[in-house]
């Protein structure tokens, strides 16, 4: 061997991955940047210097103490946000905000689509306090089905069958809810629904291996045939099948009283009580408990489980009829929390917005609930832009959700993991 | 660990197993066959209990029972399960009756086992008083999959009274049901290609509805924006903006699982959602005939596909070509280096990696052509059958689709076997629903019985205690992957 | 006093193969037993029943004088017993003291988990027995070795006092395998009972207090240190005195046909895994790479193949530049590739053995015809190979997924060598392999060297690199620390390289005449 006389560049691992991530946060730094501009260019140039917006801070119904509207410059509010954009996004490129990178970010489009709603309220006016409550109600479906996916998903089975999951729920529960005229009951069919159908993907997916993806699919096709024979045959000859009513908005006392967040947050119904309890308790069930632990390892690592005595199996069966559980609750919303009444395919692919939420969420608990609200804003956003005149499809707004997952899995926002052996039967020995 | 000795010490084939074609050819069938036949009877159940006659002389009976009735109903449920489980397992009664448990003597005993106890079920039933239940039970089912099997292949009595009167509007009428059926089919085979080409390639392309709906979108407007072409000109031109589109919507998730790995099942289904609220905002905008309703304008007529028949047979040339492009695809997949390369991809990426093989570009292609076959599916549609566009048209061919790749085994020969099939079903349907009153919806429930039981052999397997073939099936079994 | 453990004729059938065939075997208190065997010799099948993950057909395991049954882990770990595998059994994204009170986990009012005791007795075992680890640390940032420590410190969180250790060394540094010896022994100085799987007669002899040979599902002898030597050990192992003696002319080196400069390459962990290699191959000559598994080999070899970039440096072959080129491109130069892991590079199992035969050339005629395939032109082709490189196969249709590991790897050898080839790369290619397919192979590759090709031949194994070398290159953490003349190498002179010893200081073993040499 000689000695090395050519000196070549050398890099540590660390190097590499802070390489790496630097590189991330540059682009993010030009996408702040190019929203900046774009607010600029779209909402600035185009608004009247003169128009104030305004918003409304109270919703209808509400037992809160008022308050006054908020009225801002149009233009002038713009300028300062889009400005701010400009600022920060700059700063990113050059010095970066280190670990706080995405939530940065996630101000920052914060901050663009609140120049969108400033100029698209030009001159008009728009309720915020309901429209933040709606993003919430939008939500609340979309968190619990994407705690459904949370669930059987950290166990290893990969679960598309929230949507199919959900109708059959919300078919059920209207059933059950009108028969016996108790909503409870109602609510209690939806799970036991969805403990069937995911103990159904189970037995497919654990039991006989099949591929996870094509068992999910089945029952999606199935819930749709299903729900709308039952619903064609019986709900269509016999209305009084499919009038369960509703659950009622129940504030809490005292904290709904708050101006603002009272509404939004303590004058609601059941469901959206039910998704903050369970929100909390699986996050704390996930990281914090001795199922937790073992759910999560059968999800990486189901061989190393295995050989400490834990059954890889019965774990798996257990989250995932959880995880159905999860689902027809989340199917109850729909015609007990909400409409009341059955729809053939009511959830209109709300089950997939679930499943992206989760993978947005990096199949964490509050990430899913965070993505939910961004997608429940984009929804509760579109239904506004008819009243307010906005030269916008509402289409587009409806597609946000989609695009924004797919650009997350192409790893834009730092990478998503999924759980090490989502998706793989487990082989034992 | 256990895995890797266990490849060690597999022995070596040493006889050599050739079998008879026809042999062979049962083997190919079987399973599809028998997968059927489970999910009509699972779908016979749903229809006999959901027909309101059979649940009101249900009830009528069991208000009727007395004492002894019950007795012999908990009797039956006894037979039921001891016969159940009798027949699950023969070879352990056999022997214990002192007989050689042979495969032959027990598959006998178990045929013998199922038989006596359907009719044992059967009989107590009818003694306490069921019988009638059965017999509307029994009646609600044969005219239900009567009706589906005469809307889809016609009356044969009608067909030939109908030849001999030679009145071309009779015989028109007489082989209407079997036109449509082919009519139907023929999306199905475009799609089934589709998610099958996508298969071969280790691909799960759940977009083929959003490719469907793109490529009609693409080929729609081509049909109805030029004018003056002549059709040879112009039907190739909408069918290619068809599968352009389509390819177009293949390429976006292929092209991110290729380059950042990213899950294509996810894609498609997010790439699906794009399209409808794309379709949506087109034909209530840009592409909106003017009037009410969403819906694109009529294609020229230089753009129609040519129908072969007077009104109202519907049967045109789409059904030649996608017989074509099954042709295509399976000279291709089978044939040519390319389809080499993409089942090698599929089979082993990482030996296709050391053979020199592009997996990038393979799985670019895959998609691209996944999505352009299912474009087509969608052109199909428009320039055949509807000649316009309306919001939400297609009704599901894409998810189908995936239930023709499993039931004809990703084998384009087998592809179009099923969506003959599941055109017929879905023709038949239409009747079924209008005379027996059973929502076209429980072809769809029967549909993805059939994909669970072709994907789970195993539960095929353990009905009909069939032995498991030497080869390994394809099962797709991968995680979120990257 | 009565043994810690005793299994008492163990039998154990797969489908066509006697993986254990009465085997008996005892472990005393305090004792490290190691249990020798090639590849395939039942070792792992042995351990796996008494770690619960198998059933045997026939025999009885009696621990601490009570016959028990074990019919799973939990089973296992309730006896005592314990067992770190040769793959880890470690969830990377969770941290040390999760991994450890996995499956016995400490709580805090009967539900929530109590991470805090967890940590703390981590750290109290860690003291005792000088297992040094970080109880927060994540797996997924820890050195393989310091993984093996917390493996082991799963054993002792569960009081286990038989410990299993399957190949514990094969991924591990020399320093880490001293550490790992230090270890051993203080755990059977402080009262466990210890079994060592391992096919590494040095380490057995260095480190066990008595020796269990097992081949062919057999025990074929039990001993100690003192009374062995290595070569007494290896005939046991491989069932008589071997002479892995390969026929071959004195080497006639031709030009240079692969040439390496300063190749820096990174694995996929990003750490660099070939570290500054420089190496020349010339046509009529088998370079050896000898280095334990894990010493940038692998990467090596993908680098020079073309399925991995390196970080810097140039990979010439018959003076094209082909850094980062494609493996087609590669291929195409005239190189010969017999990849490591046959089964997940070499071939499709799925495919007839045929399909598999045209795996590289498919493509070209005569296997294509523009781009349609000639099926019978492979077919004959196959045929005819099947025939001359005597693959055992019912037909050139037959899956390639239904042959024995030995046939399945002539026909990657009869692909890669049937072409007129320039450079030869070849990974282990008689891993796993009976003595009759190795010696058929080695015989192929020297005839490819006798008809000008180069062959870098890459293996662990010291005896496949002495009888086939003309140069050998040991590999030490990613770099080339000699290129020794094989008339000068023995197995304990590179053996003290593979271990990192430094050349200048070695001494060098006197010249001898390469075809006397008997290799055990």
């Amino acid at each position: 061997m000689t000695a090395t006389t050519v000196q070549t560049p050398r890099y540590t691992q660390a190097q590499l991955a802070a390489m790496a991530e630097r590189r991330r946060h540059r682009i993010i730094g030009v996408i702040m940047v190019l929203l900046g501009f774009a607010g600029f260019a779209l909402f600035a140039a185009n608004a009247d210097p003169a128009a104030v917006s305004t918003f409304g801070l109270n919703t209808g119904r509400t037992a809160a103490i008022r308050l006054g509207d908020l009225v801002v410059p149009t233009q002038a509010t713009i300028t300062v946000l889009s400005s701010l954009c400009l600022f920060v996004g700059g700063y990113q490129i050059i010095r970066g905000f280190g670990k706080s990178t995405n939530a940065i970010f996630g101000l920052i489009i914060l901050f663009f689509i609140a120049s969108f709603l400033v100029w698209a309220t030009g001159d008009k006016s728009i309720n915020l306090a309901a429209m933040i409550n709606s993003t919430l109600l939008r939500a609340v479906p979309l968190t619990l089905g994407a705690l459904s996916g949370v669930m059987s998903e950290r166990s290893g089975v990969v679960n598309i069958a929230i949507e199919g999951m959900m109708l059959s729920g919300a078919l059920t529960a209207t059933i059950a809810g009108s028969v016996t005229g108790s909503l409870w009951i109602g609510v209690a069919a939806a799970v036991l629904t969805g403990v069937l159908l995911s103990l159904f993907h189970g037995v497919l997916s654990i039991r006989y291996k099949v591929d996870q993806i094509i068992s999910g699919t089945v029952i999606n096709i199935f819930s749709v045939g299903i729900t709308s024979f039952i619903s064609a045959k019986f709900l269509s000859e016999f209305p009084q099948l499919n009038n369960p009513g509703t659950f009622r908005s129940e504030p809490i006392p005292v904290l709904s009283a708050i101006p603002v967040i009272g509404p939004i947050l303590f004058d609601n119904n059941f469901f959206t009580y039910a998704m903050f309890v369970l929100l909390i308790v699986i996050h704390i069930a996930l990281f914090y408990t001795r199922w937790g632990l073992r759910t999560r390892a059968v999800g990486e690592h189901p061989k190393a489980a295995d050989t400490l005595g834990i059954n890889v199996f019965r774990t798996r069966y257990t989250a995932v009829l959880l995880s159905g559980a999860l689902a027809g609750f989340a199917g109850a919303y729909f015609t007990l929390g909400s409409v009341g009444r059955f729809d053939e395919g009511m959830t209109a692919g709300r089950g997939f917005i679930a499943l992206a939420a989760m993978i947005f969420g990096n199949w964490t608990p509050f990430g899913a609930f965070g993505a939910a609200l961004i997608f429940g804003f984009a929804d509760s956003l579109q239904s506004r832009l008819a009243i307010l005149n906005v030269p916008i499809p509402s289409q587009f707004l409806l597609m946000a959700p989609y695009i924004a997952t797919m650009i997350a899995l192409a790893g834009l926002i730092g990478r998503t993991t999924p759980p090490a052996a989502d998706g793989k039967p487990y082989e034992k020995g | 660990m256990a895995e890797s000795v266990l490849k060690e010490i597999i022995p070596p084939v040493t006889e050599v197993q050739r079998q008879s074609l026809w042999r062979r050819a049962w083997e190919a069938v079987q399973l599809p066959a028998l997968a059927l036949f489970t999910a009509f009877v699972v779908g016979g159940f749903i229809i006999a209990l959901s027909d309101f006659k059979v649940l009101e002389a249900l009830a009528d009976t069991v208000s009727r029972l007395n004492p002894i009735g019950y007795a012999l109903l908990i009797l039956t449920a006894v037979v039921l399960i001891g016969g159940v489980a009798i027949s699950r397992k023969p070879e352990i009664i056999l022997s214990r009756l002192g007989f050689a448990a042979t495969g032959r003597q027990s598959r006998w005993f178990n045929i013998i086992a199922v038989v006596l106890t359907i009719a044992a079920v059967i009989g107590l039933l009818v003694i306490i008083g069921f019988g009638h239940v059965l017999e509307l039970a029994w009646n609600a089912v044969i005219s239900a999959y009567g009706a589906l099997l005469e809307g889809s292949l016609g009356n044969p009595a009608q067909m030939i009274a109908a030849l001999q009167s030679g009145d071309s509007r009779a015989i028109a009428l007489a082989f209407y049901p079997i036109s449509e059926s082919l009519v139907a089919s023929t999306p199905y085979i475009f799609a089934g290609l589709a998610v099958a080409l996508g298969f071969r390639c280790g691909l799960f392309n759940i977009g083929a509805e959003g490719q469907l709906f793109i490529g009609a979108l693409t080929s729609v407007f081509v049909g109805y924006s030029l004018t003056g072409l002549p059709a040879i000109v112009h039907i190739p031109l909408a069918l290619g903006a068809g599968a352009l589109g389509g390819a177009l919507w293949g390429f976006v998730p292929g092209f991110l699982k290729a380059r950042v790995g990213a899950h294509e099942v996810i894609n498609t289904i997010m790439m699906n959602y794009i399209a409808f609220r794309l379709s949506e905002w087109l034909l209530n905008g840009p592409m909106k005939r003017p009037g009410a309703v969403p819906v694109s304008p009529f294609i020229a007529e230089s753009a129609q596909l040519p129908r072969f028949f007077p009104d109202p047979i519907r049967f045109h040339l789409g059904f030649f070509i996608a017989l074509g492009m099954a042709v295509f695809v399976w000279w291709f997949l089978f044939k040519s280096r390319w389809g080499f390369e993409i089942r090698t991809v599929g089979a082993n990426p990482n030996a296709a990696r050391y053979a020199g093989m592009n997996i990038a570009f393979n799985i670019i292609l895959a998609m691209c052509m996944s999505g352009a076959l299912a474009g087509m599916a969608g052109a199909n549609e428009v320039l055949g059958v509807n000649y316009n566009l309306a919001n939400a048209f297609s009704s599901g061919y894409g998810f189908d689709s995936i239930a023709l790749a499993l039931l004809g085994r990703s084998h384009p020969f087998g592809v179009v076997l099923a969506a003959l099939l599941f055109g017929t079903l879905r023709s038949g349907g239409t009747r079924m629903q209008n005379v027996a009153q059973i929502p076209i919806d429980i072809i769809i429930v029967v549909q993805a019985l059939v994909i669970a039981f072709m994907a789970a052999p195993g539960i095929i397997r353990a009905i009909y205690r069939i032995v498991k073939p030497r080869e390994g099936e394809v099962v797709f079994t991968r995680g979120w992957g990257r | 006093m009565a043994p810690v453990l005793e299994l008492r004729n163990i039998t154990k059938h797969f489908p066509g193969v006697l993986a254990n065939d009465r085997i008996s075997f005892t472990l005393e208190q305090n004792e490290i037993h190691a249990l020798l065997g090639e590849n395939g010799a039942g070792k792992s099948t042995l351990m796996n029943i008494l770690y619960g993950l198998y059933q045997p057909d026939e025999g009885e395991i009696i621990v601490r004088g009570r016959p028990v049954k074990i019919h799973s882990p939990s089973d296992a770990i309730r006896a005592g017993i314990g067992m770190v595998h040769q793959h880890f059994m470690l969830v990377p994204v969770l941290t040390v003291t999760e991994n450890v009170m996995l499956g016995d986990e400490m709580l805090t009012g009967g539900v929530f988990l109590d991470r805090r005791s967890a940590a703390q007795r981590i750290r109290d075992i860690s003291k005792q027995y000088g297992l040094e680890v970080d109880p927060d640390a994540y797996i997924k940032d820890l050195p393989v070795g310091v993984q093996q420590r917390v493996e082991i410190i799963k054993l002792l969180f569960r009081n286990a006092d038989i410990l299993i250790l399957d190949e514990p060394t094969a991924v591990l540094t020399p320093q880490e395998v001293n550490d790992l010896f230090k270890v051993i022994r203080s755990l059977v100085d402080q009262g466990k009972s210890l079994i060592f799987i391992t096919h590494k007669l040095k380490e057995v002899l260095a480190t066990a207090d008595r020796i269990t040979v097992l081949r062919a599902g057999r025990v074929v002898g039990s001993t100690t240190p003192a009374q062995t030597t290595e070569a007494a050990l290896a005939a046991m192992m491989v069932g008589r005195e071997v002479a892995l003696e390969v026929e071959k002319a004195e080497a006639k080196p031709g030009d240079v046909v692969l040439s390496l400069e300063h190749l820096e390459v990174l694995d996929d962990r990003l750490n660099v895994a070939v570290d500054d290699v420089t190496l020349d191959v010339r046509a009529g000559e088998i370079m050896g790479v000898a280095g334990v598994q894990g010493n940038g080999q692998t990467e090596l070899v993908e680098v020079i193949t073309g399925l991995r970039r390196p970080v810097s440096g140039r990979v010439r072959i018959l003076g094209h530049d082909v850094t980062g080129a494609t493996p087609r491109r590669i291929t195409e130069l005239g190189v010969a590739h017999v990849p490591e892991d046959r089964q997940r590079d070499g071939l499709v199992l799925s495919y007839p053995v045929a399909d598999n035969i045209a795996l590289q050339e498919y493509y070209k005629p005569p296997f294509a015809r523009g781009v349609v395939i000639d099926e019978q032109a492979i077919e004959k082709e196959a045929a005819r190979l099947v025939q001359q490189f005597d693959v055992r196969t019912p037909s050139v249709q037959t899956p390639a997924g239904s042959l024995s590991g030995g046939n399945q790897q002539k026909v990657i050898v009869a692909r890669e060598l049937s072409r007129p080839i320039k450079l030869l790369v070849a990974s282990q290619p008689t891993r796993g392999l009976d003595v009759g397919s190795i010696e058929y192979i080695h015989k192929q590759i020297v005839r490819k060297r006798d008809e000008g090709a180069a062959v870098l031949l890459v293996s662990p194994e010291l005896d496949e690199i002495l009888a086939l070398s003309d140069r050998i290159a040991v590999m030490y953490r990613g770099r080339v620390v000699a290129i020794v003349d094989a008339d000068v190498a023995t197995k304990e002179y590179l053996g003290l390289l593979m271990a990192g010893a430094d050349p200048a200081t070695t001494p060098v073993p006197e010249r001898r005449h390469k075809r006397a040499e008997v290799v055990t």
